[in-house]
C-alpha cells in the first residue's frame, strides 16, 4: 500500500462527503491517498464514503479527484485574494 | 462561486480515462480561479489538440479549441485584441514542445501576458501512445517498442532560456502546490509557464510498469523533490519541483501600446506634409 501524502492540513469540519457516482470513474485515488482511510470501494469498484466521522477535512480527496466527483459538505467559503 | 460553477456540467462525466491526471489539473485550475475571485467573463482559455486540449470544452469561460500546437498563436491574437482579458493556455507535452515548440519559445521571448500550463504526461495519449519530446530515454511507447532513445526537453530550462518571466514545475500528486503555482502564474503579468507532470495510466503507465493512477502518483512523489530542500542536494537525480523564475520584464501588449502612443504623438511624419489626401 502506498504511503499517504505527508503534508496534508486539517482544515475544516465535514458533515457529509458527496461522491457523484455518475462522474466517478473508480480510479481509486481517493481510497488510496485519504490519510484517514475514509473511503471504501464496493465489489463493483464504486466509491463509498464509509467513515465520514474520521474525516479531518484536509480536502485531499476533493483536490486529487480527476473526475471532480467528490464534494465535502458543507462547502467551504472561499476567501478571495 | 463554488468550483463547480465554473464548469459546463452538461459535458460531464468528462472524456478522460479513469485516473487521468488532466482532470486533477482542471480541478486545481478551477480552485485557482476561484481563489483569485476572477469572473468567467474575464477569462479566455485557448487550447490546441490532444487530451489536454479538451479542458477548454469543460470550463465555462470564453474558450477556443484551436489547431495542434497553435494555441499560443491564437492566444497572442486574443491578447493583442483584448489585453484586459486573462488568457490561459493548457497545452500537452507534444502540443507545447513538438509541433508547438516554435510558438512556445517565441511567446516566451515576447513575454506576452499568457498563462501556459504544460500538462506533461510524456506521451501522445489521444492518438494511441506515441512518444513525445518529453518522454525521455528508456520510456516505452507504441513508436518505441524497444524503448525510446530520444532525450527529453527540460521544459523549465527551455522556458527560462526563452525568456518566460514565471516558470514553475509540480505534479498532480502535489495538489496544494499545484493550486498555489497556478494561482501565482495567472496573477503574474507576463508569460508564465507551469509544467505539471500528469499521469496517463492508459498509454504511459500501462507500457512502463506503472499499473494504475495510484502507482503513478506514488512515482511522482518518490521521483521529485522540492527545489532548495536538503533532499534535493542529496539526490541530484530527482526532478525538482518549485518556482524557478519569477521576475518582472516589460510585457508585450504594454510595449505595443507604448509604441502606438509614441508613433501617434509623432504624427504622420513629413512625407505628406500634413496635406489632405
Amino acid at each position: 500500500m502506498v504511503k499517504t501524502q505527508e503534508n496534508y492540513v486539517a482544515a475544516r469540519t465535514v458533515d457529509e462527503i458527496s461522491v457523484n457516482a455518475e462522474w466517478c470513474k473508480r480510479c481509486g485515488l481517493c481510497v488510496a491517498y485519504c490519510p484517514k482511510r475514509v473511503f471504501d470501494q464496493d465489489a463493483f469498484g464504486r466509491v463509498i464514503a464509509a467513515r465520514v466521522a474520521d474525516c479531518i477535512g484536509c480536502e485531499l480527496c476533493e483536490r486529487l479527484c480527476p473526475d471532480l466527483a467528490i464534494t465535502l459538505l458543507p462547502e467551504r467559503a472561499v476567501a478571495h485574494g | 462561486m463554488a468550483v463547480q460553477d465554473y464548469i459546463r456540467k452538461r459535458f460531464f462525466p468528462h472524456i478522460w480515462c479513469a485516473g487521468c491526471g488532466h482532470g486533477t489539473v482542471l480541478n486545481a485550475l478551477l480552485r485557482s480561479v476561484e481563489a483569485l475571485g476572477l469572473s468567467k467573463d474575464e477569462l479566455v482559455m485557448v487550447s490546441g489538440i490532444g487530451c489536454s486540449a479538451r479542458i477548454s470544452g469543460y470550463v465555462d469561460f470564453h474558450t477556443l479549441h484551436t489547431l495542434h500546437g497553435r494555441a499560443l498563436a491564437f492566444a497572442t491574437g486574443v491578447k493583442m485584441g483584448r489585453p484586459d482579458l486573462k488568457i490561459i493556455c493548457p497545452l500537452g507535452d507534444g502540443d507545447a514542445l513538438a509541433i508547438g515548440g516554435n510558438h512556445f519559445i517565441h511567446a516566451a521571448r515576447r513575454n506576452i501576458d499568457v498563462t501556459t500550463i504544460v500538462l506533461n504526461n510524456q506521451i501522445y495519449g489521444m492518438t494511441g501512445g506515441q512518444f513525445s519530446p518529453l518522454s525521455g530515454c528508456d520510456v516505452n511507447a507504441t513508436t518505441a517498442p524497444y524503448a525510446n532513445i530520444d532525450p527529453a526537453f527540460d521544459t523549465v530550462n527551455l522556458a527560462t532560456a526563452s525568456g518566460a518571466t514565471f516558470v514553475a514545475r509540480t505534479t498532480t500528486f502535489h495538489v496544494h502546490e499545484l493550486e498555489k503555482y497556478l494561482t501565482r502564474a495567472i496573477a503574474h503579468r507576463g508569460f508564465s509557464v507551469v509544467e505539471v507532470l500528469s499521469q496517463c495510466p492508459t498509454h504511459f503507465g500501462r507500457r512502463n510498469n506503472q499499473s494504475d493512477a495510484v502507482e503513478m502518483l506514488d512515482h511522482f512523489r518518490q521521483q521529485t523533490v522540492a527545489r532548495g530542500a536538503k533532499r534535493s542536494r542529496e539526490r541530484p537525480d530527482l526532478m525538482q519541483r518549485g518556482i524557478f523564475v519569477e521576475e518582472e520584464r516589460p510585457e508585450y501588449c504594454e510595449q505595443y501600446d507604448a509604441l502606438v502612443a509614441k508613433a501617434s504623438a509623432a504624427g504622420n511624419g513629413t512625407n505628406n506634409g500634413g496635406a489632405a489626401s
